[in-house]
Order: C-alpha cells, then sequence, then structure tokens
C-alpha cells in the first residue's frame, strides 16, 4: 500500500456515481442519485433506516447492480459486475457484519481467495510477512497467527480494514463500523481514517452516531427515501443541519390520539433483565420497569444493541429473561410460552418480516390465519368459513393492497407485506400488542398507514408499544417517548419533547440544551 | 383434495392475471403426465402391460413405497427428512413376526399368542416410538434430522438382526387353534378386487390429505415448514409439530412392514434397506420441495407410482435391472431439476 503513491490531488472527484437507480419490483430503493467520492477525503452518508445508504453502497462496490444509472472511475465509466470486480479496482467495502473466518488466523482471513502461491502450495512466509507489514501499518499490535475468533471485535475490524489496504484498495467504504467498537477502539479507528485519508485513500463512511461521524468527515450527504436530500462540506453545517435534513419536516406521522380515555395498566414489565443471547457476560435488557394503560401507545427509541428487541422479545415469551416480572391485565405471564402469551392477549409483531414475520410459501390470507387457526379449530377441523371471514376482515381492517387471500406473499410491497404481519396478530383480539421497527424498510406512505391504523386501534383500548431508530416516529402517535441506551431506561418524554432531546438521552448526539 | 390448499392457491392466483398455457399446464402437472408417458411407452412395447391384473400387482408394489412416502412428506412438508424409515419397515416386519410366533414370559411361565389385531397396533406403536425418538433427538436435543435419523437407521436395523440374529420368520401365518391366524390377510387379500395393501394406501392418503388441507395441523405444518421462525412467533407448537411428523411417519413405515411382510409371507430383518431413498425420491418427483413448506399428497402419491409403474415396466419388458437403477436415477434428477427451475421461477 505505502510503496503506491496514489496519484491525484487531494479533493479530486475518484468516483461518481450519476443518476443512479434501484428497483425491487414495485419497491424503489434509489431514485436517480448523484454522489461524488472525492480523493482522500471522508465522505458521509447520513439517513435512516431504508433510505437507501446500504443499497447504495453495495452498487459502489459492486456486490450488487444498478436497474440504470452510470459510474465514473477516474473520469472513465464502469461496470462492476462482483464485489471482486470491484476490488479488483480498488473499491473495498466493510460491511456491518464482519466478513472474517473466526476459525483461521489473521493471516489466513487477510489472503482469504487471494493466497499467494508458490510452486509447493501456499506461500505462508510471504503472507505473513506482508500481514506484518500491514498491521504495523495501522499500528496495531496484531499476531498475524492469532484465530481472528480470539480478537475483540475493533481489532476484527482492523483486519478488515488491513484484507482491503492489501488489494491496494483506493476507496474504502465502511458501512456502520463503530456499532460494535468500545470508545478506545473508535479512537484508534479514527486514527487509521485519518492516516489512510493522508495517504491519499478515499473513505465513505456510514454510520447513525452522528456525532462521532462529524468528527471524522469531510463531505455529508443525506439521503432519504432513496434520494439525496442535502450535501454540504464539514464546515458549512452542523447537527441539528443533518437531523432536518434526515428526518424532513413535511411528512405527518400522525399525532397521539387524545379523544379516548385511558384505562387501566394493561401491561406491566417489572425489573426485567435479559442476558444477551450470544452468551456474553452483560445483560441486554437490565433491570427494566415499564408500565402501559389500555389506550395507550408508548414509543421505545433507542440505537442498535439499546435492547429494544430483546425487551419486546422477552415480553412475549420469546427470550426468557433471567429476572422480573411480566404482568397483563393483573395475571403473571412471565415465562409462559409464545402461544400462551398469544392466548393471554400479549402479541408481538418482529422486527424482521421476512425472518421472523412471514411464511413465503403460503398465501396472504394463510399467513393473515396462521395465529388465529387454533382459534378456529374445532375438533381438528379448521371451519374455512370462519376462516375466510377473519381473513377478509384483516384484508379490509389493515387495508391491504391484494388480490384477495389467495395471492402469494411476494406479490406485496412491503408496506403491506409488512400490514399482513401486523393484521395476523391482531386477528388474534390481543389486549397489548408490542411491535418491534414496525416501520422498517416501507415508505412513508405505509408508515403513516401504519401508524393510524395502531391509533384507530388504541382508541378503542388496545395498549400499544412500538419500538423505532427513527426520531421523527417518536414524534407521531405516541403518548409517552421511553429512550433506552444499554437496556436501561435513559430518560421518558412527553409528546411535546424535541428531536434533538430524544437523541441526546440516546447517547446519539451530545446536544446541550 | 389432498391438494386443496396449494391448488386452490395457484388458481386464484393466476385467474387474476391470465390463463394457464399450456406450457405452464404440463409443468405443473408433470409428475402426472410422466405416469401417463410412462404407461404410453410400455403398453406399447408389451401386451402385458396393460392389464388390469398386471395395474393391481404394481399397484401393491407400489403401496409399500406410497405408505413410506407420505410419512415422507410430512417430515419433508416440515423441512426435515427422515433417514430411517427404510430401516423402521424392517424392524416392524420383525417385530410382528416375533409376536406371531409367541411372547414367552419366562416368570410367569406362559406364552402369549396376541390375535394379528393386537400384533398390528403394537407393530404400529412400535413405529410411533422409533418416531418419538427421532423427533425428540431433532426437536429438543437439536441433532440435525439428517444426522438423528442415519443414527436410528443403524440402530433400527440392528435391533432387527438381532432379534432374529440375522435370521427371517418364515411362519406368518399362525395356529387356527391359538386364534392368530390372518395375517396374510393384509397382502393377499382382495377387497373388490383390490389388494388390501393397496387400499390401505388409499386410506392413509386420503387421512394425510384431510390431515392437511382441512385442519389446524396441518396449517401448522406447512407454516412450519416455510418459515419456522415466523410459525413459532405465531403460536404455533413447532415442536410439538416436528414430534409429531415423525411419529406419524414411523408408523407409516411400520405399516408398510406389517403389508411387505404380509406379501412375502416373512419377515426378514433386512427388509426395506434403501427404502427410505426411494420414498424421498417420491417425494421429490410429486413436487415437494426438501426445504419445506410445499408439497401435496397427490404429488406424492403420482411421484410413488411414476417409480414403481417405471420399474416393474422395464422388468416386464426384460430390462436388466441394472438398467432400472440407472432409469430411475435419471428420473430423480430430472424431477429436482424441474422443481428447481419452478421454484426459482417465483
Amino acid at each position: 500500500m505505502s510503496s503506491n503513491a496514489l496519484p491525484g490531488q487531494i479533493g479530486d472527484v475518484v468516483l461518481a456515481a450519476h443518476d443512479i437507480a434501484k428497483s425491487y419490483g414495485n419497491i424503489h430503493a434509489l431514485r436517480g442519485v448523484n454522489f461524488d467520492i472525492r480523493r482522500g477525503q471522508v465522505t458521509t452518508l447520513f439517513g435512516e433506516n431504508g433510505a437507501g445508504k446500504s443499497t447504495l453502497m453495495k452498487i459502489l462496490s459492486g456486490v450488487i447492480q444498478p436497474t440504470s444509472g452510470t459510474i465514473v472511475l477516474d473520469g472513465k465509466p464502469v461496470m462492476f459486475s462482483s464485489s471482486t470486480d470491484a476490488r479488483e479496482q480498488g473499491i473495498s467495502i466493510i460491511h456491518q457484519e464482519l466478513s472474517l473466518a473466526p476459525n483461521m488466523n489473521v493471516r489466513d482471513n487477510i489472503f482469504m481467495g487471494r493466497e499467494i502461491r508458490k510452486a509447493t502450495g501456499v506461500d505462508f512466509a510471504e503472507e505473513e510477512r506482508q500481514s506484518r507489514t500491514l498491521l504495523a501499518e495501522l499500528e496495531e499490535d496484531i499476531d498475524p497467527l492469532t484465530l481472528v475468533e480470539d480478537l475483540r471485535l475493533g481489532q476484527q475490524q482492523i483486519v478488515e480494514i488491513a484484507r482491503a489496504l492489501s488489494v491496494n484498495s483506493r476507496i474504502l467504504i465502511m458501512d456502520e463500523p463503530t456499532s460494535a467498537l468500545s470508545a478506545s477502539e473508535v479512537e484508534v479507528l479514527f486514527k487509521v481514517i485519518r492516516d489512510l485519508t493522508n495517504k491519499g485513500v478515499s473513505i465513505v463512511y456510514i454510520s447513525h452516531h452522528l456525532e462521532e461521524a462529524l468528527q471524522i468527515t469531510h463531505h455529508a450527504v443525506v439521503l432519504r427515501d432513496g434520494a439525496i436530500t442535502a450535501y454540504a462540506e464539514r464546515k458549512d453545517i452542523n447537527l441539528e443541519w443533518i437531523v432536518h435534513h434526515m428526518v424532513g419536516e413535511n411528512f405527518d406521522l400522525g399525532s397521539p390520539p387524545t379523544d379516548h380515555t385511558i384505562g387501566d395498566v394493561a401491561l406491566r414489565i417489572e425489573g426485567l433483565t435479559v442476558p444477551d443471547p450470544s452468551g456474553a457476560d452483560y445483560n441486554v435488557v437490565d433491570n427494566f420497569s415499564l408500565s402501559v394503560h389500555e389506550g395507550e401507545i408508548v414509543c421505545i427509541y433507542g440505537l442498535m444493541g439499546a435492547g429494544r428487541t430483546e425487551l419486546l422479545e422477552s415480553a412475549a415469551g420469546r427470550l426468557s429473561p433471567s429476572s422480573g416480572k411480566i404482568i397483563l391485565k393483573g395475571q403473571d405471564v412471565t415465562g409462559r410460552s409464545i402461544a400462551e402469551c398469544i392466548r393471554n392477549g400479549l402479541v408481538l409483531v418482529p422486527e424482521d418480516r421476512q425472518r421472523d414475520g412471514l411464511v413465503q410459501t403460503m398465501t396472504v390470507g394463510s399467513n393473515l390465519s396462521l395465529a388465529s387457526i387454533g382459534a378456529i379449530t374445532r375438533a381438528f377441523f379448521t371451519s374455512f368459513a370462519r376462516e375466510a371471514q377473519l381473513i377478509g376482515d384483516a384484508i379490509q381492517r389493515v387495508h391491504i393492497k391484494s388480490d384477495g387471500g389467495g395471492a402469494a406473499i411476494g406479490s406485496l410491497s412491503g408496506g403491506n407485506q409488512q400490514k399482513v404481519v401486523i393484521g395476523k396478530m391482531l386477528a388474534t383480539d390481543p389486549e397489548v400488542i408490542l411491535l418491534d421497527e414496525p416501520s422498517r424498510g416501507i415508505d412513508i406512505g405505509a408508515k403513516a398507514e401504519v401508524f393510524k391504523l395502531l391509533a384507530g386501534r388504541a382508541r378503542q383500548g388496545l395498549a400499544v408499544i412500538y419500538t423505532t431508530s427513527e426520531v421523527g416516529e417518536c414524534l407521531s402517535i405516541a403518548h409517552r417517548i421511553i429512550v433506552m441506551r444499554r437496556g436501561r431506561i435513559s430518560a421518558e418524554f412527553g409528546p411535546d419533547v424535541t428531536k434533538e432531546q430524544i437523541m441526546a438521552a440516546s447517547g446519539e448526539a451530545l446536544v446541550t440544551h | 383434495m389432498s391438494a386443496t390448499t396449494s391448488v386452490d392457491t395457484n388458481k386464484s392466483s393466476a385467474k387474476g392475471k391470465r390463463k394457464k398455457s399450456l406450457v405452464e399446464l404440463l409443468f405443473e402437472g408433470r409428475a402426472f403426465f410422466a405416469l401417463i408417458a410412462i404407461i404410453i411407452v410400455f403398453s406399447s412395447m408389451s401386451p402385458n402391460y396393460f392389464t388390469i391384473n398386471n395395474f393391481l400387482i404394481m399397484a401393491s408394489h407400489v403401496a409399500i413405497y406410497g405408505l413410506l412416502a407420505i410419512g415422507m412428506l410430512l417430515v419433508i412438508l416440515n423441512g426435515g427428512i427422515d433417514l430411517s424409515v427404510g430401516s423402521t419397515l424392517g424392524l416392524s416386519g420383525v417385530f410382528a413376526g416375533f409376536l406371531m410366533q409367541g411372547v414367552t414370559l419366562p416368570q410367569f411361565d406362559v406364552i402369549l399368542y396376541p390375535s394379528v389385531w393386537v400384533a398390528v397396533v403394537l407393530t404400529c406403536l412400535l413405529g410411533a416410538i422409533v418416531g418419538a425418538v427421532n423427533g425428540v433427538l431433532i426437536a429438543y436435543l437439536r441433532v440435525p434430522a439428517f444426522v438423528a435419523t442415519l443414527g436410528v437407521l443403524y440402530v433400527a436395523r440392528g435391533v432387527a438382526l438381532l432379534m432374529t440374529n440375522g435370521l427371517t420368520y418364515n411362519n406368518l401365518s399362525g395356529r387356527p387353534e391359538l386364534g392368530n391366524t390372518g395375517f396374510d390377510w393384509l397382502g393377499f387379500n382382495r377387497l373388490a378386487g383390490v389388494p388390501i395393501g393397496v387400499l390401505v394406501l388409499a386410506v392413509f392418503a386420503i387421512a394425510c390429505g384431510i390431515l392437511l388441507s382441512r385442519t389446524g395441523f396441518g396449517r401448522w405444518l406447512y407454516s412450519s415448514g416455510g418459515n419456522e421462525h415466523a410459525a413459532e412467533l405465531s403460536g404455533v407448537p413447532v415442536k410439538r409439530v416436528k414430534i409429531t411428523v415423525y411419529m406419524l411417519s414411523g408408523v407409516c413405515a411400520a405399516v408398510a412392514g406389517l403389508v411387505l411382510s404380509s406379501q412375502l409371507t416373512s419377515a426378514g430383518p433386512t427388509a426395506g434397506t434403501t427404502y427410505e431413498l426411494t420414498a424421498i425420491a417420491a417425494v421429490v418427483i410429486g413436487g415437494a420441495a426438501l426445504t419445506g413448506g410445499r408439497g401435496t399428497v397427490i404429488g406424492t402419491l403420482l411421484g410413488a407410482f411414476v417409480i414403481g409403474f417405471l420399474s416393474d415396466g422395464l422388468v416386464i419388458i426384460g430390462v436388466s435391472s441394472y438398467w432400472q437403477t440407472v432409469f430411475t436415477g435419471a428420473v430423480i434428477v430430472m424431477a429436482v431439476l424441474l422443481n428447481s427451475i419452478k421454484y426459482s421461477r417465483r
């Protein structure tokens, strides 16, 4: 890497994307994005979940191909047929989930797929020598013969960077590189990034930690709903500018329903503690207590890893808490199975609808009736009439746009698929509904509809808890906003809170107010 | 009727857009057309093929594979695999033979001769127990289905060999004075001209079709095979479903073992070796996806008939059994090829 000084001046455009669009069927992930990467500088992409950041980065790194648009590298139009192709032309991506083989050592990971060969096989000595040089340049004291699984996460990230540099990458794309790092590891990473830019490597950086990203970036690009909404240089902007452009001003996700009475406590969570599911030695949910009333809507805001998902999953019977109680309408349901929770009226709409929400091999109707099938089955046989009625009702009530109950799940848009998952759980007539990021990956219109639906059901006495990682969604239908950080409640607000207050409490932005 | 759920789906989704083209129709019913093609080809090559009697004989051969395949279908719909059915078949035959010889209870100094019906029920129970072992290993102890049932394949076969010391029970007819005659009824008798084995297959197919299309359990099975996470989060008792399908598969294998040993009038410990693979092939030829969630009883039956009619046809026209193996293999690969085309188009 050190051997080739990169030609050209700092700040020149090294890669330009013109009118990049990408659609999956009816879903437009990107709509005509123009985007420059400049030599030896950091360009940060800001945007909420589903704004299209990852799609754009996957296109730039050759993982997927755009539906239309061109990529110009050093003034010449290029097409990347694969990520290998892009890597050979100097563009590497470090994904959010690291792609290292934990069972192999650092040296083998760095040269995975590009082993240096000699007559008798792989030239391990040469690989090791080059690995040492690379790691020394990164000023990281890692022995190339250590197994990757024995390294801390921050060090694994460095190994990923070393691997990218070993192919003389000129452009390095980092997708949420700090989300799993400790503060000191972030410092090391930022030092590495500064060294790299000084050597002429261009960095594209994606992060939800806005304040952190502002420390390192030269340029800020904001994406929203698949289009670029703002671009500026670092010196011209501040945090408010980013939040303003990320969230936008002009969409209305509704307001908290007020024309009904809030009833008794529907769900009480008492001192819930959940150990890390992967067995690490800490609690993802730490002594968490919360009461939600009939007809009340509570929003839980937090960054990735704040413990939102684990909180909801342990409340609904999917994970077992190590201590604490779940009281549903005065009845202790701690440790009950998912099926029992559903029968008692406590349902969960999971975060990942493809993985946990939908059965792709079944029709829209069969998916909608799935959670109620036990209730409409008498002495073994399911009543088709009652099922058809249930499906018809559900399609109507949650406004699913589909060719009736017989349509295939895959024929629906993301928003309608999400409505199927919500409709399935609402069809069981619950008392309390927990929704984990109900707006993930669906467009603004569908979001507004989902929230309207929830507000309508709250008026009828349903207790609603939803989580989100998008500040704008806290300030919609929620009567109360709970900010969660490292498994605990870090703040609780009413509906009149500001975005900045919420972000400050989540640890996202260190705003003084 | 067994295919109600998925056939309805196809119809209604296709109706909305356009009528099916001939190509699509041929593709959807490929197992059926393959069977027709096989019948036409062999009928033209041998005058003995297209006779009622031959069809009934072939059908009683198919009954064995068909019973195994129905159990296998349930397991495959769940996203699993059951390699132990061939051995369970063998073990069940031997167990039934053992019961027919009389059970000596030395501490009471008596020999019990259970009647045929008792022997049949106990044998089915044995099949269910073997299936339950599979199910518990897979659902609760998280042993991969392939490994768990492979282990049971060996254990069940070993137990069958131990029970007879490697020998075969040749006398299954019982004695009139003991009241345990009639074991050959399953394999030899006919009702309205149809062999009992074929009727048993029909009853099992219809029961399984109803189970899949009309009961809550059927929906649980399709959903937990299609996406176990989503099914579990919808309150489906996925572990119970899993154990149940392996138990049903075990019962199907036990019944197949009874029919086979009755047809052969002997129970050998090596009966049914490699039959599990034929059963899997029938399910796959019938259009089921090995990843779970897709498949029908009618398809599976067609698959079993394709394999049975093909291999019997080859025997009738005098092709060597080595070629039979080659042809069967080619048909299986073709079927999987077409399945992968079908599922990748969605």
